[in-house]
């Protein structure tokens, strides 16, 4: 069982390393990158290429890491005993299967998706650190134990807003998914535009690296937004002129709503514009 | 095997620990990897390293355990950018000796003669001139250069390059950087408490249950979400006699961003006046005016002020006794404006409690604020934090 990549789906050599380490030895994968390099498309992608099921639990700031194991529905259970319902004698009846829970029970070995786990409570990976490491947990309501028959692909993503515990980061294997350079940009294009021209990647590509040079921008544009903006660009048929105009008084790029997603950032490029403008003058 | 690698990884400062030395064993057990050199760069980067921030620290001690070459981690490398250098450049070196040094070519012999240069102006300098100030230890000061000595050199004439020095001492306290700040985080997370407020919609279990059980019928109890409803203003002081606290206060800001939603963060420098600033490389151009601050935000805001409150008294007392700039009004009268629009406040003092009886500034603060000043320690940011909660009246 190896990772290389899918055809939607471009993997760096490290990347594959990293996967596979962690698909072999069954042990968490760790992944980091800023936003919009595909943290959690890779999770999708990796459950393409092995042809196993998914299975996704997104984490919120109100996520308990019991939530994932399982939860019990007492006020259910205090309905049915108002109403006198047989189904009141036997708790199991309230027991709510969590996602570790399915993942760990599944018929089929599953890839699960941890998504955005720095989301949660500081004290969220630390309470999942014994289910992750052996794969098990008890139920406390009916005593039983759930074991996972085989350990299942876990894929964890991180946005880094708040640190994790190093006993945690211990069982984890971690990649950091790195901006990708030119080259490796070509490629993610190549693979999601197969017939776009090549003058118009190069054009929109030099506008996309100078836009996130830009100092002081708050939020840089990322992959997901540079595969969006060329699909705008498409859409509208924009001529190449358009992109190639190289007058400095359109210092903003077309369409940049699908680059800029801040109206800081947008006045930003308008300030510099004038300024380019009142500089020709 | 590796033994050597894992020594030298944790000599970096990289928590390698025998888990991880075993699961790399592990995966080479299991053939994870082509037997190349690179697949086991791959893999053992993804086994050791479990922050972005090491990854460059990592790759050196990879060459140099498996190529054999001397590395320098462990030495900072200063990252002082080109056109600083040439600001200090044309200011200490004359034509001449620029010339003498571009006609020997080489960048090391440069940076040699500007840190003799700098090292001389800062003996030259030292002691008496108040714009010494309190300013102690400089961040920089190992490598010789001492932006205090360079601020004396250039009074008068070229103010350009002086700034250029202060702005790098100025850094932005950075918030990505995570290290040790979970203690802070669990000081800080009492604030966190009372956050069970605003319209009660969710079912509140145990009441009901224990309700029900009591009265026989079905008695529900409803609840507040729990939300961390906590908005805080932060006022960090930068510069100066702070440099020794640079790395306390960053890992209190990077605790701070990454627990609190509603924090709105602004710089100063000693105290407060009509404006503070978002951003230290534009502490000069971009200025938030204060009272702005006072009107935007709300009195149920906290306010918490993180700085040594090391000055001069008449930098709070009198009006245009700020070091550096005129300001129309005290800074007193700034501190009772902000400690009046907002009833909960505290100020963070990093330096230890004990010699806050030594400064008198210290005493004046610590009056303006009603004697909540605490110290920047995981226990002082627990009283402070204890105090905020607490209602004001």
């Amino acid at each position: 069982m190896r990772f290389d990549g899918t055809e939607d789906y471009v993997a760096t050599d490290d990347l594959k390393v990293a996967v596979n380490a962690a698909m072999t030895l069954r042990r968490p994968l760790l992944v980091k990158g800023e936003p919009g390099t595909g943290k959690t498309v890779l999770a999708y992608e990796i459950a393409k290429a092995m042809g196993t099921p998914l299975i996704e639990w997104n984490v919120k700031s109100t996520t308990k890491a019991h939530q994932g194991l399982y939860e019990y529905d007492a006020v259910a259970r205090l309905r049915d005993g108002q109403l006198g319902d047989e189904r009141v004698h036997d708790i199991s009846n309230y027991i709510r299967k969590g996602k570790l829970w399915e993942a760990f029970t599944a018929p089929e070995l599953p890839v699960l998706l941890i998504d955005e786990i720095d989301k949660a409570d500081i004290e969220f990976p630390n309470d999942l650190l014994q289910e992750l490491d052996r794969m098990e947990f008890h139920v406390y309501e009916t005593k039983e134990t759930i074991k996972a028959a085989e350990r299942p692909i876990v894929i964890i993503t991180s946005n880094n807003e708040k640190e994790l515990p190093d006993a945690f980061l211990r069982r984890c294997f971690f990649h950091y998914i790195k901006f990708p350079d030119r080259e490796t940009m070509q490629e993610i294009i190549n693979v999601h535009f197969p017939d776009i021209q090549g003058i118009l990647v190069k054009r929109a590509m030099d506008i996309f690296y100078d836009v996130r040079d830009v100092p002081g921008l708050k939020k840089k544009p990322s992959t997901s937004e540079l595969l969006d903006w060329l699909k705008l660009i498409l859409n509208e048929d924009m001529p190449l002129e358009a992109l190639q105009s190289k007058d400095s008084s359109k210092a903003i790029p077309p369409l940049h709503g699908a680059l800029l997603k801040n109206e800081q950032d947008v006045m930003l490029f308008e300030r510099l514009a004038f300024m380019a403008k009142r500089e020709a003058r | 095997m590796f033994f050597n690698f894992m020594d030298e990884l944790r000599a970096a400062g990289i928590t390698a620990s025998l888990k991880e030395h075993l699961v790399l064993l592990e995966a080479l057990e299991k053939d994870v990897i082509e037997r190349n050199p690179e697949e086991f760069y791959y893999l053992s980067r993804a086994t050791f390293v479990k922050d972005e921030g090491l990854l460059d620290r990592f790759d050196q001690v990879f060459s140099k355990v498996f190529k054999g070459i001397e590395t320098s981690y462990g030495l900072q490398e200063e990252d002082i950018p080109l056109d600083w250098l040439k600001a200090v450049a044309e200011k200490y070196l004359s034509e001449e000796e620029m010339e003498k040094i571009n006609s020997l070519g080489s960048w090391e012999e440069i940076m040699e003669t500007l840190k003799e240069r700098l090292e001389e102006q800062q003996k030259r300098h030292e002691g008496g001139s108040k714009w010494i100030g309190t300013g102690g230890t400089s961040p920089y000061g190992n490598s010789g250069y001492n932006p205090e000595g360079v601020r004396i050199g250039g009074e008068g004439g070229q103010k350009k390059a002086i700034k250029v020095w202060d702005k790098r001492e100025f850094q932005n306290l950075d918030n990505s950087k995570l290290l040790g700040t979970r203690n802070i985080k669990v000081a800080l997370r009492r604030l966190r408490k009372f956050a069970r407020e605003g319209a009660a919609d969710e079912l509140d279990i145990d009441r009901t249950i224990n309700g029900t059980a009591k009265k026989g019928w079905l008695d529900i109890h409803m609840r507040a979400e729990r939300h961390n409803a906590v908005k805080l203003l932060l006022f960090l002081d930068v510069g100066g006699s702070m440099d020794p606290f640079i790395k306390l206060c960053e890992e209190l800001f990077s605790a701070a961003t990454s627990e609190f939603k509603n924090l709105e963060f602004f710089y100063f420098h000693n105290c407060p006046y009509e404006g503070v600033w978002k951003d230290n490389r534009r502490r000069f151009s971009e200025r938030t005016n204060m009272w702005d601050i006072l009107h935007k935000y709300g009195h149920d805001y906290k306010l918490i002020f993180v700085g040594d409150a090391s000055m001069s008294p008449y930098e709070i007392t009198h009006p245009g006794g700020s070091v550096e700039h005129f300001n129309e009004e005290a800074g007193v009268t700034w501190m009772q404006r902000l400690t009046n629009t907002y009833p909960a406040a505290a100020w963070l003092n990093p330096v230890p409690e004990k010699q806050w009886g030594y400064s008198q500034s210290v005493k004046i603060i610590r009056e303006l604020m009603n004697d909540r000043m605490y110290p920047l320690t995981v226990d002082g940011l627990s009283d402070a934090m204890k105090q905020l909660t607490r209602k004001q009246g």
